[in-house]
């Protein structure tokens, strides 16, 4: 359901000179990697070192086949074992490094995630608008598993510039009817007749759009940007704590 | 068209409460809610809308039809609050749905572990609502707390380990501030449970054992260590009287299911109904149906609470037509047996003696060479909801007659995540998911809905199918009944004679109860049939 890489096809795509990949390939690619991947590599690509996958830098590998080759064959004599994935497969992997590596990286590192989440609670009034794990405003996207779906430069270029990349999930519609009342919400589905939204007051509503006079779909303006409102060290922190924030699964 | 929008929304706005407690404990007081899985605790899936009546129901109309993204059939029985339907698509994705539309509002999507362990499909069969907060259990023994309004993850906590064969497959129930599961995965020799977990938290409240442990009373009903692997399984949503503060439940077979050599004794609390404190899950009382059962006569029905004159007073009782063939009425504050009654062609019993207890036949046993025995595996009746009316006074269940398996055992050997089930019931009839054509005589085994008089045990009415049914019945104070079958219809019957009044022919095995609700004034009957669910309305400008 989630599609946080989509946006990357438009800033990343001069980079896959060699191979074309729709989002889904990217997203496939992703869910392996995670699935498969992240146990020696790590969620941000580092985690083995000389090897930074999230930036490009290999040790043997020139080009996308030569990792998608490592991928499925291994590297005798290493840890990096043999995997079952088809080419096609292995290339959706490295479609999604290749995505991850044209995001912003980090800048901020070393924050503290319980300081972080004071900055959530306080300065950042950010469960104004978001929610985790059923505390906060659904306003905004649900956050308990954000760890999970994206990295830490994703996170920190979302709060600093936050319109620059809108997930589609996100994007929120604004109506008015004939009567003239404005509908606004979380766009969650639509059709050629009408519209599913999460509307201001929480509600789920159906909307026909043969009762509005006009609709918009608002992708820019949903979240203020931090920029300037937080120093280098409390964004760190604001971010390592939203990092940590994995799963819902008591253990 | 303005009107209506602007109704909806009026509607909306000012019922968009919190689903409590009371609300549930009332549900009849919002009959245009469907907020448990039975309808209400008291499980009559009994409906109070009477806009559809025998006058119109000949003007039923498909309003939308949702079909999910799984190829396994639905099992599930949605809930509906103020014009939100929920529900599980196979697996274990809830979706939440416009129920008037039919139009997808969002899917909360649930990977199960490769783990997960599973008898008998890969299905759900429901979720339960409290506040805000959707719970789910999961085929690899997850209980789930999903926000209903935003389809996110509130909490997901491990009930039980489906590496060994555990899983959840029954619609939660709400109970004051706790949500009540239990364990399945009886063919994988599970040690069964009930647990209850703090609606908010998800923290473990209490847990009761369907099998009692060395130093616990009914231990002594298992033989050596049977007691560990001995199954007792939950498959289906029990029920709760308020007044007792009792919380009733049916329990599973006993394992290895075919081939008893290993667990001589009566195998407590196999094939009993429990009554469970429900603050404290501490045993008040129990009744076991079927004593160390050999044929996988689970009592997984849902307990049917109603009051009525009983002999001349009023009586707490408890209505139940049990998989070995037998109708009972129990008084639910003690237990004690008031009737017992065969619904259906029985051959393992001679009959039950004044406790209730059967009189077993010493030659129907499961042999290594095969024991013909009358009900067969699925039993007379199954997990399939029942319903009870108190505007007819009738009880009414979906039963198998004629129908029958060949008992074989094997031998029994446990192996943690494998099958413990040693035997191999045959039958004439396919036991889960039917063939597409049949050629079957009546001899041979068929389908029914069944009306009887709770008070005597006597039959009112049968309407007869070519095929067997897995679906459960609803029936509405209008005195119509709505239910399916294997064959693939949706059949709307007279609840008073069993008539036939209407039917649509929907293509799939129903395999769930039909539920009813209402949005702006407007009645909705929802069906499934194999992944699709089904929506139907009079037709408008009647």
């Amino acid at each position: 359901m989630m599609r946080p890489f989509l946006f990357l096809m438009i800033t990343c795509g001069c980079l896959f000179a060699q191979h074309s990949f729709t989002v889904i390939d990217v997203e496939d690619g992703g869910r392996l990697y995670r699935a498969n991947c992240t146990i020696c590599h790590g969620a941000e690509g580092n985690g083995v070192p000389g090897i930074d996958l999230a930036h490009n830098k290999f040790r043997r590998a020139k080009d996308d086949d030569d990792i998608a080759a490592i991928i499925r064959t291994g590297i005798a004599g290493t840890a990096m074992p043999p995997n079952n994935f088809s080419d096609f497969q292995a290339l959706t992997i490295v479609a999604y490094l290749r995505s991850i590596a044209a995001a912003t990286a980090a800048t901020t590192s070393g924050g503290d995630p319980a300081r972080g989440k004071a900055i959530y609670d306080g300065k950042g009034n950010c469960a104004s608008c978001h929610r985790i794990r059923g505390a906060g405003s659904r306003t905004g996207p649900d956050l308990s598993e954000i760890g999970n779906l994206r990295l830490a430069g994703e996170l920190e270029r979302a709060i600093i510039t936050p319109d620059a990349d809108v997930p589609a999930q996100h994007r929120h519609f604004q109506g008015v009817t004939k009567e003239g009342a404005t509908i606004t919400g979380t766009l969650l589905n639509e059709d050629k007749y009408s519209v599913q939204i999460l509307d201001a007051k929480d509600r789920l509503v159906s909307v026909e759009r043969s009762n509005l006079r006009e609709s918009t779909i608002v992708e820019k303006g949903l979240m203020p940007s931090y920029k300037g409102k937080l120093t280098s060290s409390e964004l760190a922190d604001l971010v390592s704590y939203l990092v940590s924030l994995k799963s819902v699964e008591l253990k | 068209m303005k009107s209506r929008w602007l109704l909806l929304l009026l509607a909306a706005s000012g019922a968009w409460g919190q689903v409590t407690f009371d609300r549930i404990l009332e549900a009849n007081k919002e009959p245009q809610n469907w907020l448990t899985y039975s309808g209400t605790e008291m499980s009559q899936r009994h409906s109070l809308l009477t806009q559809i009546t025998p006058a119109n129901v000949k003007d039923l109309e498909l309003q939308w039809v949702f079909q999910a993204h799984s190829l396994e059939k639905f099992e599930a029985t949605p809930l509906v609050v103020n014009g939100i339907l929920y529900t599980v698509q196979a697996p274990n994705d809830v979706v939440a749905i416009d129920a008037v539309t039919g139009r997808v509002f969002w899917v909360y999507e649930y990977a199960p572990s490769p783990d997960s362990h599973v008898c008998c499909g890969r299905v759900n069969r429901g979720l339960a609502i409290l506040g805000d907060t959707l719970f789910m259990g999961t085929i690899d023994g997850h209980l789930l707390a999903i926000d209903a309004r935003s389809g996110k993850p509130i909490w997901n906590v491990t009930v039980a380990n489906a590496a060994a064969g555990y899983s959840l497959m029954h619609a939660p129930l709400v109970v004051k501030d706790k949500v009540i599961v239990g364990a399945a995965g009886g063919e994988f020799g599970i040690r069964g449970f009930l647990a209850a977990y703090d609606a908010r938290t998800g923290k473990q409240a209490w847990k009761f054992y369907t099998i009692p442990g060395p130093g616990e009373p009914g231990n002594e009903t298992w033989a050596g260590d049977s007691w560990m692997h001995g199954g007792a399984s939950i498959w289906v949503t029990g029920s709760y009287d308020p007044k007792l503060n009792l919380t009733y439940w049916g329990v599973g077979n006993p394992g290895p299911d075919w081939n008893s050599d290993v667990r001589a004794g009566s195998n407590l609390y196999s094939d009993c109904v429990v009554a469970l404190d429900a603050d404290t899950g501490k045993l008040k009382w129990y009744f076991q149906f079927s004593p160390h059962d050999d044929f996988d006569y689970d009592s997984v029905q849902v307990p049917v609470l109603a009051d009525m004159e009983w002999k001349g007073k009023m009586r707490r009782v408890m209505l139940w037509a049990n998989r070995n063939g037998f109708y009972y009425v129990l008084d639910r504050t003690t237990g004690e047996f008031l009737q017992g009654k065969p619904f259906s062609k029985v051959t393992w019993t001679t009959g039950l003696d004044d406790s209730g207890h059967p009189v077993r036949i010493a030659s129907a046993n499961p042999t290594r060479e095969g024991t013909l025995v009358y009900p067969g595996v699925q039993g007379a009746t199954n997990w399939f909801s029942p319903s009870y009316s108190p505007h007819t006074g009738l009880f009414y269940i979906p039963a198998w007659d004629n129908y029958s398996s060949v008992f074989s055992k094997l031998p029994a050997e446990y192996v943690e995540g494998r099958r413990y089930t040693a035997g191999a019931p045959r039958s004439p009839v396919a036991s889960l998911r039917g063939p597409q054509v049949i050629n079957r005589t009546e001899e041979e085994g068929y389908g029914a809905v069944r009306a009887f008089d709770p008070k005597t045990g006597v039959r009112k009415w049968e309407f007869k199918m070519a095929d067997v049914t897995s679906a459960g019945i609803l029936t509405t104070a209008s005195d119509l009944l709505f239910t399916g079958g294997r064959e693939g219809y949706f059949w709307v019957l007279d609840a008073r004679t069993g008539q036939e009044l209407w039917r649509a022919n929907v293509g799939g095995d129903v395999a769930s109860g039909a539920m009813t609700y209402a949005v702006n004034g407007r009645q909705y009957v929802s069906i499934s049939a194999g992944s699709s669910l089904f929506t139907y309305a009079l037709r408008r400008n009647q």
